[in-house]
């Protein structure tokens, strides 16, 4: 471990080492940032090229989209709060709230699986039109962030639950924390350009 | 992390609170009003810029610790190039070829 500790701070910004993996993960949200625009783009290019396939209105259901906005905007506020435990000091109430906080992502990870079947269902396949092929790689692409964070985030928690709150550990966990609430922010403008755009036009 | 924590979480609770809002709210504005349909998006395109603000001040705490200003540089510049990405490649790929 670095040698400058500056207990002063929170744990995760007490060694240098930590600070500059805190800094080098913006920077990684930034290139993020990046993709997301990139099929952002795609998207907003293509959105009305149907090729006599399904419409956003043929195939969007707003009552699951709220459902899934909830529980991700939930999901967010959640993983605050842990990361507000976190600096009270208090690993089993942030393990708690790491908890509920991937209990949330799965509900929204099983939400979107079911609108995709229901998607294809209603022939709406990735195969049917621009628009379709822009949608579900833009939806997809958020829906892999999602799952990829629950996978990390459970080891980020054995991690916890085995070695309890270091310098290491809270770093780890106040990352996956950036991680998550970016996920969030990439779901608000889905929720608004994609969902919302369908729907009112 | 300039105030030391007490028992309560309230910005996250208030910047929770102000999400909903501003989701249901945009929600509302987009399916129950009779605004025009260029009116709506930028209506909802200024809330979701709101939320993200929320995000990113509230719960990620983005100027905070000693890199605080350059991390709000940094999610400066992305958010250009995220805004000449995406209103380049709709602007050039969907107006150009009309005319």
């Amino acid at each position: 471990m670095s040698a400058n500790v500056d207990t002063t701070l929170p744990l995760e910004y007490q060694t240098e080492q930590n600070r500059l993996n805190i800094l080098g993960f913006w920077i990684f949200l930034g290139a993020e940032i990046i993709l997301f625009a990139t099929l952002f783009g795609v998207y907003g290019v293509l959105y009305e090229r149907y090729a006599g396939g399904p419409t956003h209105k043929d195939i969007f259901v707003i009552k699951d989209v709220m459902i899934q906005t909830l529980l991700l905007l939930t999901s967010s506020f959640t993983m605050g709060l842990a990361i507000f435990e976190m600096r009270l000091h208090n690993l089993k109430r942030l393990i708690t709230w790491l908890i509920i906080t991937l209990v949330l992502g799965a509900g929204f990870l099983f939400m979107e699986i079911n609108e995709f079947i229901h998607y294809v269902h209603e022939g709406a396949t990735m195969q049917t039109s621009a628009f379709l092929s822009s949608l579900f790689v833009l939806l997809g692409t958020h829906g892999a962030h999602v799952t990829l964070g629950i996978g990390w985030a459970i080891m980020v928690i054995i991690q916890l639950a085995k070695r309890g709150l270091t310098p290491v550990t809270a770093r780890k966990t106040f990352i996956i924390g950036l991680y998550w609430h970016f996920l969030d922010v990439v779901w608000i403008f889905i929720f608004t350009f994609v969902y919302l755009k369908g729907l009112v036009g | 992390m300039e105030k030391i924590m007490k028992g309560f979480p309230l910005s996250h609770v208030i910047g929770f609170v102000f999400s909903l809002i501003l989701t249901f709210g945009a929600a509302g504005i987009a399916l129950k009003t009779d605004l025009s349909f260029k009116v709506i998006m930028w209506i909802i395109g200024s809330l979701a810029i709101m939320q993200a603000g929320i995000q990113l001040f509230m719960f990620m705490h983005l100027r905070e610790g000693e890199d605080g200003k350059t991390n709000v540089l940094n999610i400066l510049y992305g958010v250009f190039m995220a805004v000449v990405i995406v209103a380049g490649s709709i602007w050039v790929l969907s107006s150009g070829h009309a005319h």
